[in-house]
């Protein structure tokens, strides 16, 4: 939930990364963190294993700017993608703004792909969001690798709502600052609806 | 209950008046107040060269965490925690289940200190934020973001 402070004239937001293990989710924050002015972001902060895999979440606070007078940020979250971390993803999405669902664009992840989308709906419902309102985006992962499913594909099986939806390779950069300022758009749009 | 979602000035205020006082009667390091999903709301005492920013979201990563086991042994939450360091220590109180008061202390205070004079406080501050949020959902009240346009949105995106 949004949180909008009159006295010091400022707006923050709360983004959550979400997608199955593996598919890109901390490789987004950690390039936008590589490549932010380093007076518009904060630490970046990742609860992770010893092997690096997620535990809790990733946490990045970035500003965008000011609007109006408001300074703009964002607390940009990443959820643990493995299967048994679900308490953990459940908390995280507790105060949502907007999500990034993060495709893992390889044929053989089809199946985790539609997994995490389902797990996402229930998630969100048990908070009390409904994943066919809430500011969504799509990135479709690691399409610079090969055996990957089509982006009609992709879309046919995972954008039932038709959100805006984003061809990416995370680990180059590709699609990944087009994804942050759409869902940060829509999160705006969303606000200001949401407050009249 | 529902975090806060509007700040305005006049409790802003008070609220900063209370984290100073805190300060100064728990001879703290740090206060500070963060709502439930980590955006911070007030802090007083030692804040230079502190990351309050990931303090608070770490903070509320952990109420969140300890809600979850409480919830798994059938609890309501557990309200306070507290973490011994060698040098600091940090003490963590849940108020009116919305915010959470957190108060870093080294040596020159203890923990009974603490305790006392952060139960003190939870009352004042249950009271305020109860005041906030019932302000903030009067029908009367004008949000900020009234004055913002599609195109001020457009325009935050297009450097």
């Amino acid at each position: 939930m949004s949180f909008i402070n009159i006295a010091s004239r400022e707006i923050n937001c709360k983004i959550v990364y979400y997608g199955p293990g593996l598919c890109g989710k901390t490789t987004n924050l950690q390039y936008i963190y590589g490549h932010t002015n380093p007076d518009a972001k904060g630490k970046m902060i990742s609860l992770a294993t010893e092997t690096d895999r997620t535990l809790f979440f990733d946490f990045l606070p970035l500003s965008l700017g000011e609007i109006r007078g408001f300074k703009t940020r964002f607390h940009l979250y990443t959820v643990p993608g493995q299967v048994f971390y679900n308490a953990s993803r459940k908390l995280i999405l507790k105060g949502v703004d907007g999500v990034v669902f993060v495709v893992d664009s390889q044929i053989d992840r089809l199946e985790a792909n539609i997994e995490s989308v389902e797990n996402l709906k229930e998630n969100l419902n048990e908070q009390g969001y409904d994943l066919d309102r809430i500011p969504y985006i799509i990135q479709y992962n690691k399409r610079d690798l090969t055996h990957l499913a089509s982006i009609e594909e992709l879309h046919e099986l995972l954008n039932h709502r038709s959100v805006p939806e984003f061809e990416a390779v995370a680990t180059m950069g590709i699609g990944v600052f087009e994804t942050l300022k759409a869902i940060a758009k829509l999160v705006f749009l969303e606000l200001k609806k949401s407050h009249r | 209950m529902d975090a806060p979602s509007l700040m305005f000035e006049e409790e802003f205020e008070e609220i900063q008046r209370v984290c100073d006082k805190l300060y100064s009667d728990a001879n703290g390091k740090v206060v500070f107040i963060v709502d439930k999903n980590g955006q911070p709301i007030a802090a007083a005492g030692e804040l230079e060269d502190l990351d309050l920013t990931s303090l608070a979201t770490l903070t509320a990563g952990n109420i969140a965490a300890t809600g979850g086991m409480a919830s798994l042994l059938e609890e309501s939450e557990f309200s306070t925690q507290f973490h011994e360091g060698e040098n600091t220590n940090i003490h963590i109180q849940i108020i009116g289940q919305r915010v959470i008061l957190v108060v870093i202390f080294d040596q020159r205070s203890s923990l009974g200190l603490v305790r006392l004079r952060v139960r003190k406080t939870s009352v004042e501050l249950t009271g305020i934020f109860d005041r906030l949020v019932s302000k903030a959902e009067s029908p009367g009240v004008k949000s900020p973001l009234d004055e913002i346009t599609d195109e001020d949105i457009e325009n935050l995106f297009n450097d």
